[in-house]
């Protein structure tokens, strides 16, 4: 190849090149950018596109809480502390507080395995943004309430029913360590 | 300009004061107009039109967030700029380090004097216009060079002595281009060869034989490497050289290399336009409004300027940064002798009778409605070709 036929053929070359990248971003003015705009222009919640099985910030259902304390006593960096004591008016045990310190959290899910009734479990809320640290502890039990107490072999009270329900589908499908079986199911 | 301060001299208006007290006062309120009124928000809106559309050329959104779609962005931005803490390093030169952003400034605002945005509408119409654009764009070398060795860095020393070499370099293509042109017009004046043209494309200089086609694409490459934009901003090449000669710069220092940057798009645009383009001719259907003219004038030189602005953005968003021996190859082994052909053929074509030249001129324009056609082909295939998910809506 001669001189002058390489030095045309640069020429072209970058001509061509130019053209044809030029027209590829130019076309980009027309698709739809990959960016999501979090977190308020988007057409739905972020928190309602997560799956299930999604550690959030944990979240406690007090009213199906029977104070086992496991989930204060498997917690690894105590982030969960629980106060129950006997209320004399009434003769039953209260809870006096339930917090957990989000700031300590490590979202390992070890409490919401342990509990009998699923009352703890994983939320598949993540913005825990606050001006201290004093407000990343979660107050569950603003005020003194009953221990949930499940009746031998009698019916649940109708209004837990849901709630109990909840708390076991969440045990069984989402914080076993299988996954309720899941993976089983996935191998066949 | 002169000949409306002339007018009002001889009316009486300023009571007998001195013409030169007169003509300086003009001058400083004319520079304060066109920079307030005109240069600052355009630049300002320039930088956040740029960030738009290079965001969505790399499937982004870019900054929509201050005011409707973010275009009160660069408020924002100068804002922020004013109130941060003026930094002069010790080991910098204390003299010249917070001089040449001004420099700079002072290179690309100068321009503007020159500048036609209607028959009337100019601050000054020099007989020598166009030698003078290229004059105090040189400047902006200065600034920079200024810059660069004053900061003590070294980074801030190889992003200085690469822009003085590249500036230099692509001074000469761009010379050589606009020769042709002030050949073909037989003029500098800016309004005189935008007065050798007429308002439809086939009147342009860009379409008056394929040679002057040839030199307007190399006009505005060198522009570009001029005005330090990517693919030749080795001088701020941040892989390389962190931030090149802005690397001490900040705050409001900072921002007034920008601002020469962004306004410095639409001079390249405006000065494009001028030579090539037919500048502000509308057709006659105007002349008996001259208000409607006028406007019709500055909104034709405006839109045109303003399309050469969008597509160096897109150029931007196009081309990766070349090398600097890349870049000095494209200009002295490429550009100078291309330049060269580019004038020699316009000369040749000056002696050709004005039939025979028109028939030329066709073809030229006939090849670029070609290109144009084939261009949107492309575009259409590669969007096809990626089977996207459509977004025309300019906003988001």
């Amino acid at each position: 190849m001669g001189v002058l036929t390489s030095y045309v053929k640069d020429i072209q070359a970058a001509i061509a090149s130019t053209f044809e990248g030029m027209s590829i971003t130019f076309s980009h003015l027309m698709r739809k950018p990959m960016t999501i705009q979090y977190p308020d222009k988007i057409p739905v919640p972020i928190q309602e596109t997560l799956p299930l099985r999604y550690r959030g910030i944990l979240e406690v259902d007090l009213d199906i809480c029977t104070g086992c304390l496991a989930c204060e006593r498997i917690c690894p960096i105590t982030c969960i502390t629980i106060g129950i004591d006997m209320n004399k008016e009434t003769k039953q045990r209260q809870f006096t507080h339930f917090d957990i310190d989000v700031c300590k959290c490590m979202y390992c899910g070890l409490c919401s395995e342990v509990c009998p009734t699923g009352a703890i479990r994983h939320s598949q809320e993540f913005e825990g943004a606050s001006y201290n640290p004093a407000g990343l502890v979660r107050h569950f039990a603003p005020e003194p309430s009953n221990l949930y107490k499940p009746k031998k072999g009698g019916e649940t009270e109708p209004k837990l029913i849901t709630k109990v329900d909840i708390g076991l589908k969440y045990l069984d499908e989402f914080a076993t360590p299988d996954g309720g079986g899941a993976a089983e199911e996935e191998a066949k | 300009m002169q000949a409306f301060l002339d007018q009002l001299i001889q009316d009486g208006a300023f009571a007998g004061l001195p013409k030169e007290v007169v003509y300086a006062i003009g001058m400083v309120l004319a520079a304060v107009v066109v920079l307030s009124v005109f240069v600052a928000p355009l630049a300002g809106v320039t930088s956040w039109l740029e960030r738009r559309v290079w965001a969505r050329m790399q499937s982004r959104v870019g900054p929509n967030r201050v005011g409707p779609q973010g275009i009160l962005q660069w408020l924002a931005d100068g804002i922020k700029n004013i109130m941060k803490e003026d930094i002069i390093p010790a080991a910098a030169d204390q003299k010249l380090f917070p001089l040449a952003p001004y420099i700079v400034f002072m290179g690309f605002l100068c321009a503007f004097v020159v500048i036609p945005f209607g028959e009337t509408l100019i601050v000054a119409d020099l007989n020598i216009g166009i030698l003078y654009i290229l004059a105090v764009t040189s400047l902006v070398v200065v600034g920079i060079l200024m810059a660069g060795w004053a900061s003590n860095n070294k980074w801030s020393l190889l992003g200085g002595m690469r822009s003085a070499a590249q500036i230099v370099s692509y001074e000469i293509p761009a010379g050589l281009s606009v020769l042709t042109i002030v050949f073909l017009a037989g003029t500098l004046s800016m309004q005189g060869i935008i007065k050798a043209q007429g308002w439809g494309p086939w009147d342009w200089f860009i379409f008056h034989n394929p040679f002057t086609f040839c030199a307007f694409f190399l006009f505005f490459t060198a522009a570009l490497a001029e005005g330090n934009r990517t693919p030749f901003d080795i001088p701020e090449a941040e892989s390389e050289l962190v931030a090149g000669y802005v690397t001490e710069y900040s705050g409001m220092r900072f921002l007034f290399f920008f601002f020469a940057e962004w306004g410095n798009l639409y001079v390249i645009g405006a000065v494009a336009t001028t030579l090539f383009m037919g500048g502000w001719q509308v057709p006659a259907f105007f002349d008996g409004y001259p208000v409607l003219k006028g406007v019709a004038q500055f909104t034709t030189f405006f839109l045109k300027a303003y399309f050469w602005v969008f597509v160096a953005m897109w150029i931007r968003a196009t081309l990766p940064r070349v090398r600097v021996d890349q870049l000095m190859g494209l200009c002295w082994k490429y550009m100078v002798p291309l330049s060269f052909v580019c004038l020699l053929g316009t000369i040749g074509f000056m002696f050709i009778d004005e039939i025979s030249r028109r028939v030329f001129g066709a073809i030229t324009l006939g090849f670029a409605v070609a290109t144009i056609i084939n261009f949107f082909r492309r575009v259409g295939f590669q969007f096809r070709a990626a089977k996207p998910e459509a977004y025309w809506k300019p906003h988001i």
